[in-house]
């Protein structure tokens, strides 16, 4: 973006490419945003208007939330020039702990005990990611091999648990975290936390906006701070129509957003605020930039390393809940070949393979495309081994486009 | 004299097999400039590194202001007032200026977060003395140009009040105009009584800037002179030769001693 240069001369373009420099728009969100609208006009089309009506697109945001939830970790993983090839047998292993435990081993029907035993799954998933960390930080062990270790060490513990034995039915109230018959929060709830979010979003761009200009800083056009801010706001309000549109089987009573997207929700602005306003945040993306000009800033990039491997171990645990919840039971096969569909999801959304940029944001839109993609194919029937050979092209694909970005900004 | 700002004596690191500083002594009095010279890869950048706590020496001692010191990182020597300015630079390219000005000590926030808008004010006020230009404080220094980067890095080691000065080669990517800034800067540095690294390759500039000129020469100390005791000649011999030159001054021998 060249729109000022060295001597403070502002050149300007003018007409259509001149709109979208004052937008300050991310090209690359721009290409995401398109990508997405082709795979859901194109499913709608082959699938005969199935794919977009209010119940798939629900079913759709369910089946995200668990993808999304790992990719944000993921970003920080491969931003810091890692990667994480564990995320789906840990998810798998924890999954069955938590089954487990809140089957055998604490009183089914108790109201504390889907409470204790998700805390037990984050714990332990904390525990296990920290662990592979530690492997890859302090014993210098690359993180492809621990977490290519850890993929087949973590499925083998997921069975070994039981040996295998398939664990449910689970708690009543757990099943709420995946969404299901009862796992929504209805018309008003969701047109509250859909106004919520639209109020918070004016709120921070004028105080962003206001303490940059009482610093004296450059500030967005305002016409085009307003554009932005009307699209995103339509946005959520379509989010909220649509999401209340769906209706209970057989009643008009509105689903609303499922509480495992209100999970994804809480997670991406969590960790958008852990990325954008705490040390940690920005000592990941310095290690990712440069190694060395992290080392040589006095920053401690062994234990950042190890508690970025923490928290994805964290996430796993949440979302290994969240998955369980929905299936209502602990299967040993839970979460096989996750680590794909995550690892795709953060590539689409901009997180580059060669470290040091990503988003939050960006990687919860590449789940929603990937979750597109396979919820279409799976609408059109398509056989689970064609499935995977589309996940597996797109990931090389995605690969190969980000390289090509990257060089074409050199 | 007075007791020298730092006193670096009888330092050694090997590499594997390789020893890249052997047994130099060094010092650096308070607002004095002493040039490193040498030619590539005599072991300038590793000398000071082991200074900047980049690198743990394997022989010798350190003293900031008399007082032995142990430097085992990067923080550890800034606890000492000992700034850098990496030959490599040093920057995370995907950060803007000020994140990279501030890295591992950023302006927090009462509440503990980062305070973006501060550190960019900082960084506005800091590069407004250096590099008056400057005009793309929201751009990952991977978009700036050579010398654009160099600034943000200098300016990295003016922000924090630095005692002690180590510049890496800080022309190398400069324009004239911003290299003749440097060397103001470096002078007024030095009437503000802080102690000055600098390693060049450009004579002109070290004899413009330096009081004393260390020469190193595959690991070792060829000599150390007084500037004004020497010709550039002298000192050029001194690089290509390793020996120091015949007519010098029986008092810069002795402070070789
Ligand atoms: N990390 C390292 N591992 C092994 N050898 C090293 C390392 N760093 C430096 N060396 C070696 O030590 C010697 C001195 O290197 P140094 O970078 O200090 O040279 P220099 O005087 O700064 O050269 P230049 O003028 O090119 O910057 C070189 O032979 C180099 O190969
Ligand atoms: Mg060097």
């Amino acid at each position: 973006m060249d729109t000022a240069s060295d001597t403070g001369l502002v050149v300007e373009r003018r007409g259509i490419g001149g709109f979208f420099d004052a937008l300050e728009l991310d090209t690359r969100l721009v290409a995401m945003l398109a990508a997405l609208a082709v795979i859901w006009v194109g499913f709608d089309v082959i699938t005969g208007g199935i794919f977009l009506t209010p119940r798939n697109l629900w079913n759709l945001s369910v089946q995200t939330s668990v993808v999304g939830i790992l990719a944000t970790g993921m970003v920080l993983v491969i931003v810091a020039r890692h990667i994480d090839l564990s995320v789906g047998s840990v998810l798998g292993f924890l999954s069955m702990v938590v089954a487990v435990l809140q089957v055998q081993y604490f009183p089914l029907g108790a109201s504390w005990n889907w409470i204790v035993t998700v805390l037990c799954g984050l714990a332990l998933g904390f525990c296990i990611g920290s662990f592979q960390g530690w492997w890859i930080a302090y014993r210098g062990v690359p993180a492809f091999i621990v977490t290519l270790g850890g993929l087949l060490v973590f499925r083998g513990l997921a069975w070994w648990v039981t040996y295998g034995t398939t664990v449910a039915p689970l708690d009543q109230t757990f099943q709420l975290l995946g969404g299901g018959i009862n796992g929504s929060i209805g018309a008003t709830w969701t047109w509250v936390v859909g106004l919520a979010g639209i109020a918070a979003m004016a709120f921070r761009t004028v105080t962003r906006r206001r303490r940059r200009a009482a610093m004296g800083f450059p500030v967005r056009a305002l016409w085009a701070e307003i554009v932005v801010f009307a699209v995103l706001a339509a946005a959520i309000v379509g989010f909220v129509l649509v999401m209340n549109a769906y209706t209970r089987p057989r009643t008009d009573q509105s689903q609303g957003i499922p509480i495992p997207v209100l999970i994804l929700i809480g997670v991406v602005l969590a960790m958008s605020w852990l990325v954008r306003s705490t040390r940690f945040g920005r000592y990941v993306w310095a290690i990712g930039g440069n190694p060395e000009a992290a080392l040589l800033a006095g920053i401690n990039v062994r234990r950042i390393t190890l508690f970025i491997f923490g928290l994805v171990g964290l996430l796993a645990g949440l979302a290994g809940s969240v998955q369980t919840a929905r299936l209502n039971a602990g299967a040993s096969s839970t979460g096989e070949l996750l680590e794909l569909s995550v690892i795709a999801a953060a590539v689409i959304g901009g997180t580059s393979l060669g470290g040091g940029a990503g988003t939050i944001s960006g990687a919860v839109l590449g789940a929603l495309i990937m979750q597109s993609l396979q919820s279409g194919m799976v609408l059109v029937a398509l056989p689970t081994p064609m499935q995977n050979i589309v996940i597996g092209a797109v990931l090389v694909v995605a690969v190969w486009l980000d390289n090509v970005y990257q060089r074409r900004r050199r | 004299m007075t007791t020298p700002l730092v006193e670096m004596k009888n330092i050694s690191i090997h590499f594997g097999g390789i020893k890249a500083v052997d047994d130099v002594s060094i010092d650096l009095q308070p607002g004095e400039v002493v040039g490193l010279l040498g030619h590539n890869g005599a072991g300038k950048s590793t000398l000071i590194k082991i200074l900047s706590g980049a690198y743990r020496a394997t022989d010798g001692e350190i003293r900031v202001a008399g007082t032995p010191v142990t430097i085992d990182s990067p923080r550890d020597a800034r606890t000492h007032g000992i700034e850098t300015i990496y030959q490599t630079l040093a920057l995370a390219d995907n950060l803007d200026a000020a994140g990279n000005i501030f890295l591992g000590r950023e302006i927090m926030t009462p509440w503990g977060t980062l305070d973006d808008g501060a550190m960019e004010q900082a960084a506005r006020q800091v590069m407004k003395r250096l590099n008056p230009n400057f005009v793309r404080f929201k751009e990952p220094v991977r978009n700036l140009s050579g010398g654009q980067r160099q600034s943000v890095a200098i300016a990295r080691a003016l922000q924090f009040n630095a005692r002690i000065l180590i510049m890496d080669e800080p022309c190398a990517a400069l324009g004239p105009q911003e290299t003749r800034q440097v060397g103001d800067l470096v002078k007024r540095l030095k009437a503000e009584g802080i102690g000055i690294f600098l390693i060049s390759h450009d004579l002109h500039d070290v004899f413009d800037l330096s009081d004393r000129v260390t020469v190193m020469k595959n690991g070792r100390v060829v000599g150390t002179c007084t500037t004004d005791s020497v010709s550039k000649d002298d000192v050029l011999g001194m690089i290509i030769l390793g020996k120091l030159p015949s007519q010098l001054s029986s008092r810069d021998r002795e402070l070789l001693q």
